[in-house]
């Protein structure tokens, strides 16, 4: 009864979202104040129905319901309740329902939190919103059933995929869908605005702070889904570039070329059709890698073929989505003209070598990312492009963006006024430089050129950071959240590129074959192999090491590595064993028994990768300081389509 | 609309992204041109990955027909193809010699340790230049060179049994009966 109850929550819940599309299109056009009203209204009920049908498929999960072909797919009874909820979105079904669910909570949240907005344009961002919310739930329920049942049913489930049972995973699904859905909102924002031919630019201060807050929620997914690679997958790695991590780091590229492009047409009116586009894009691209990515066609073409209903239903939503978004653009956009100038050295100017950058290194993944798609369709054959092309692109774009990065952040709207911070600049440059090189001289004892540059450009750009806070603080200023935002974010940057240049620079791995009371050495460390033993868990047994290191005699701890197999079958799967420093982490995974007594075992040495993480989560924090900047809050209904600059606007 | 046509550009862009996503739907890989088809195959000579001392290349097999296999553990579609290597290996009609391609030593041996090795030995190009020489530009790809050292097919993508026994099994045996 409860999946036929969540079912027809489901079709409730999409004849809502007509209405809330309808009324809110239909309403706006109109002048329909009750029309604008019915679209809220429908709103809050497509959001109270998908709720309803999330929780029934989730207490299907808790109550083992094996009739449920996803519940049987995804489960078994074995599996603790707390992934049992996390399971929900363990699969192609329930993580479109979970979809379904952030884009509901998010318009819902617009609608509410946007009551100074003038009501026509409010309705038509309800009004779009309701239109993707109707494409995800009629590709549920005509492709993708969660509800579907199995008859007869299951006695026993074929269990979660053993690489998903774990907590970090568990959770970044939802952090990385409220992102990838929040850049709906700012698409709705940008097609409301292209409907209305706006000439003003409110709608960039209305966009920012829901921008910035999707752009968190991406930075913190992506960074959970690195760090659970990192220790889960027993390879010691933190970023692979295959497609589905490039399906998200793609979008977040583009809201970050968004969010830096909305700030110079908030203050100067400049970049209009530009920002449009990108909070366009940033969108398509969210869409893009979803589907694409779940439906499989950049893994393997043949995925997409075997299901064509599923593949046409994609195709057709993102034609009419994305399509229809970019004729509107080419539509209304050459009416937009910005006629503000600046200077060379303003802080337009780097703001625009920011977004050509980023664009830059977009594109270029983009192309990676979809070139084996590419080949296919000309019969070329399928191919996998791999991270040697992704890093070359992605390295080459990023340097000058720290340098410049450096500068930017200090120069001034439309005249630059760089030359009172030149003497500092200067001496901030000299002086990085050098701490780069005692950095990779002295502390890792290898001057490598890459990583020396890597090292300064970090510390370049988190010094440039400081600087700010550091001398409004002597002027006795005090600090606006939009600039401590900016401050947090472009540190954490630094911090994350600090991170980045150590581990890639300076890494040890290896792979050694110990009996138990054997030892391997890695930069200064051994590694001694000291017990196997069996283990059980919920749902698995395996194998745990004990592996004490080492340094120069004295302990410095012990590890557990283990090798799991669960129950259901499968690949054994690996939970490295990490020893978490300030200055290095310590990895040992078990890899495979090799016969009398001996395994192999992966050793590492990972400098400074913990900053990499850290870094992130600085960047998503300073987002979310911006985001709650009292200057957000009290927006003005209407303000002249001028590009001038008012006297606060030196932030 | 017409006074500014570079503003369609996005919505251009995409309706050829789109047309490329319809044609993926259809998918029968043909024949591939490959420059090197029917010429002499480019002579390499590289570190073997199991054993750094040793050369191995490309007059291993003068006389014989063989097998080059590009291969790199960051690669989806050579896993895929990994058992059917190993089921031509089985067969032991040709032998197989991998080059193992912008990869990391420890990561393709442990591969190999625990997937199965289907190569007679495998050359170590860390910096893809023997790859440049034979126009690899993804991996997988597979090379079938005969006796008289021309290479006589090249496929790329991963290779299933289907592919095997309709474009490489037939140029096996004329290839062999010439020697």
């Amino acid at each position: 009864m409860i999946p036929e109850i969540g079912h027809f929550a489901l079709v409730l819940a999409l004849l809502l979202a007509i209405a809330q599309a309808v009324f809110g299109l239909g309403g706006a056009a109109r002048g329909q104040g009750a029309w604008m009203q019915a679209a809220r209204s429908a709103l809050a009920g497509q959001f109270v129905f998908v709720a309803i049908a999330f929780g029934a498929l989730a207490l299907a999960f808790i109550e083992r319901d094996f009739s449920v072909l996803y519940v049987a797919t995804n489960s078994n009874s074995e599996l603790p309740i707390f992934y049992r909820i996390a399971a929900v979105w363990g699969a192609h079904e329930g993580s479109l329902l979970l979809w379904a669910l952030c884009l509901a909570a998010w318009s819902l949240a617009v609608s509410a939190l946007s009551t100074s907005l003038q009501a026509p344009f409010r309705s038509r961002v309800v009004g779009i919103l309701g239109l993707i919310s109707i494409g995800f739930l009629l590709f549920m329920l005509t492709t993708s059933n969660p509800f579907e049942r199995l008859v007869p049913a299951a006695i026993e489930g074929r269990d979660l995929n053993p690489l998903l049972q774990d907590f970090a995973l568990t959770i970044h699904p939802p952090i990385l869908y409220l992102g990838y859905v929040g850049f709906a909102v700012a698409f709705a924002f940008a097609c409301a605005t292209l409907l209305e031919g706006r000439l003003d630019v409110t709608w960039a201060r209305w966009t920012r702070p829901w921008t910035l807050a999707a752009w968190l929620f991406l930075t913190v997914g992506i960074a959970l889904g690195s760090w659970w690679a990192y220790y889960e997958l027993g390879w010691g790695g933190w970023w692979f570039w295959d497609p589905v991590e490039n399906a998200s780091f793609m979008p977040w590229l583009a809201g970050t070329a968004l969010i830096h492009s909305l700030a110079v047409t908030e203050k100067r009116g400049l970049f209009k059709s530009w920002t449009l586009l990108l909070a366009v894009t940033a969108f398509s691209l969210s869409l893009l890698g979803t589907f694409l990515v779940r439906s499989g066609v950049l893994v393997s073409v043949h995925a997409f073929a075997t299901d064509p209903a599923r593949g046409l239903f994609i195709l057709g939503f993102l034609t009419v989505v994305i399509g229809g978004a970019l004729l509107l653009y080419a539509w209304r956009a050459p009416l937009m003209k910005s006629t503000a100038g600046f200077e060379p050295t303003a802080r337009e100017s780097f703001l625009l070598f920011n977004n050509a950058l980023l664009i830059a290194a977009l594109a270029l993944i983009l192309l990676g990312t979809l070139y084996p798609l590419f080949m296919d369709a000309l019969e070329l054959g399928k191919i996998s492009v791999g991270p040697p092309y992704f890093e070359l692109v992605f390295l080459v774009p990023m340097l000058p963006l720290l340098a410049l990065l450096g500068v930017g952040m200090h120069a001034t709207w439309k005249r630059g006024h760089l030359q009172p911070m030149r003497n500092r600049l200067l001496g901030l440059a000299l002086a990085v430089a050098v701490a780069a090189l005692v950095i990779t001289g002295v502390v890792y004892g290898d001057i490598r050129p890459l990583a020396t540059l890597g090292f300064a450009l970090a510390l370049w750009v988190m010094g440039s950071s400081l600087m700010i806070p550091i001398a409004r603080w002597r002027a006795r200023q005090a600090i606006p959240g939009a600039v401590l935002g900016m401050v947090v974010a472009h540190f954490g940057f630094g911090l994350a590129t600090l991170g980045i240049t150590g581990v890639q620079s300076f890494k040890v791995e290896k792979d050694v074959a110990l009996a138990v009371g054997e030892a391997a050495t890695i930069a200064g460390y051994d590694f001694r192999l000291m017990e196997l033993r069996d283990m059980r868990g919920p749902n698995f047994a395996g194998v745990e090491g004990t592996v004490v290191v080492s340094s120069e005699g004295e302990v410095i701890t012990t590890l557990h590595p283990q090798k799991r197999l669960y129950n259901s079958g499968g690949n054994p799967m690996t939970e490295a064993g990490i020893e978490v420093g300030a200055g290095r982490d310590l990895f040992a995974a078990l890899g495979e028994d090799l016969g009398q007594g001996r395994w192999s075992l992966r050793i590492q040495y990972k400098p400074l990768i913990r900053y990499i993480w850290l870094g992130a989560l600085l960047i998503a924090l300073g987002g979310g300081i911006a985001a709650l900047d009292r200057r957000y809050r009290r927006v003005v209904a209407a303000q002249p389509a001028t590009g001038a600059v008012a006297p606060e606007a030196s932030r | 609309m017409m006074r500014a046509p570079r503003f369609l550009v996005p919505a251009a862009a995409f309706a050829v992204l789109v047309g490329f996503l319809i044609i993926g739907l259809q998918k029968d890989p043909g024949e591939i041109p490959s420059p090197l088809l029917g010429k002499s195959a480019p002579d390499f000579a590289l570190e073997s990955l199991a054993d750094p001392a040793r050369k191995v290349g490309s007059t291993d097999f003068t006389g014989q027909p063989w097998l080059l296999n590009v291969w790199a553990t960051w690669c989806g579609g050579c896993r895929q193809e990994h058992e059917t290597l190993l089921a031509i290996t089985r067969e032991g009609s040709i032998p197989m010699l991998g080059l193992n391609w912008r990869d990391d030593r420890a990561l393709a041996l442990q591969w190999l340790s625990q997937l199965g090795n289907p190569y007679e030995s495998v050359a170590f190009d860390p910096e893809g230049e023997v790859a440049i020489d034979w126009g690899v530009y993804g991996a997988p790809e597979t090379f079938l060179i005969g006796a008289d050292g021309k290479v006589l097919h090249k496929q790329i993508g991963p290779l299933t049994p289907e592919i095997w026994r309709r474009d490489f099994l037939p140029l096996i045996t004329p290839a062999r009966g010439e020697t």
